[in-house]
């Protein structure tokens, strides 16, 4: 089922974040991920986010990390190796969280997902509405904070001036 | 398609999970940025999934929550250009990206 796939996919690619010593191999496991997790939403019918995950996440915002850690041109990547009581303590957090989750999900019991029938209209459509008119201000706030990222960011990698 | 949600939230929790493990783990701050991007996105997986858990042949899914991804992604897009800023920044002070060879804050 295509459901499994796009999952495994999408941990797979989680996993080679933390394992791979080497950040550009990081970079693209993680592009791996987004790109199965954006199958994923596609699968939940939700294809305009499905589309900005690959765009935005996989597209844009990796090229910018594969291109700083280019960038910086880093040799060795760790320096002390990570000792065997920080990796027990990593996985036991991890799996404590997992099994909390695991007692949730499993006494959750929801109703099967009814099959949607052909909507009249795209969910970009809805979405766009929803964007221009009941949240028509949220937007210009996120606009005007883009703005202010975009100036940081110029501040920020301006060599100081004395 | 007759399963519930359930799948998609364990596979949102487990990539949550995944990410947190990383950020404990490794000591690159570019890679644990990448890690918090992970958990980010895993987060999303949920709200998505509980959108189309409400929608019924008769009703739409509950947009609402698209309409609040949409915010989130936009703020994680300037949230990386920030954070990688200051990691070059810090790169060019220290010569360093290990996460240990920041600690001037350190009490």
């Amino acid at each position: 089922m295509l459901f499994y796939l796009f999952a495994a996919i999408a941990l797979a690619g989680g996993l080679g974040v933390v394992a791979f010593r080497n950040p550009v191999t990081s970079a693209f496991s993680l592009v791996a991920s987004f790109l199965g997790l954006a199958a994923l939403f596609i699968h939940l019918n939700a294809f305009l986010v499905g589309v900005l995950q690959v765009l935005v996440y996989a597209g844009a915002i990796m090229v910018l990390f594969l291109f700083i850690i280019m960038l910086l041109d880093i040799k060795s990547d760790e320096g002390p190796k990570i000792t065997k009581l920080m990796g027990l303590g990593a996985a036991l957090l991890a799996m404590v969280f997992v099994g909390m989750l695991w007692r949730v999900t499993v006494s959750l019991k929801s109703a099967p997902l009814e099959t949607l029938y052909p909507e009249v209209r795209s969910d970009a459509h809805e979405i766009g509405r929803l964007l221009f008119g009941e949240y028509f201000f949220p937007v210009q706030v996120v606009g005007i904070l883009l703005l202010v990222a975009t100036i940081g960011v110029v501040v920020l990698s301006r060599r100081a001036v004395r | 398609m007759n399963q519930g949600i359930e799948p998609y939230l364990l596979v949102s929790g487990i990539l949550f999970a995944i990410g947190f493990a990383g950020v404990v783990l490794r000591r690159n701050i570019i890679v644990i940025f990448m890690c918090l991007e992970m958990m980010l996105s895993a987060a999303n997986l949920t709200l998505v999934a509980f959108s189309r858990h409400y929608a019924t042949p008769l009703s739409t899914p509950d947009y609402q929550a698209h309409v609040l991804l949409f915010f989130i992604i936009t703020v994680a897009a300037a949230e990386v250009a920030v954070g990688l800023a200051i990691i070059v920044a810090l790169f060019r002070t220290r010569r360093s990206i290990d996460s240990d060879s920041v600690s001037a804050l350190k009490f």
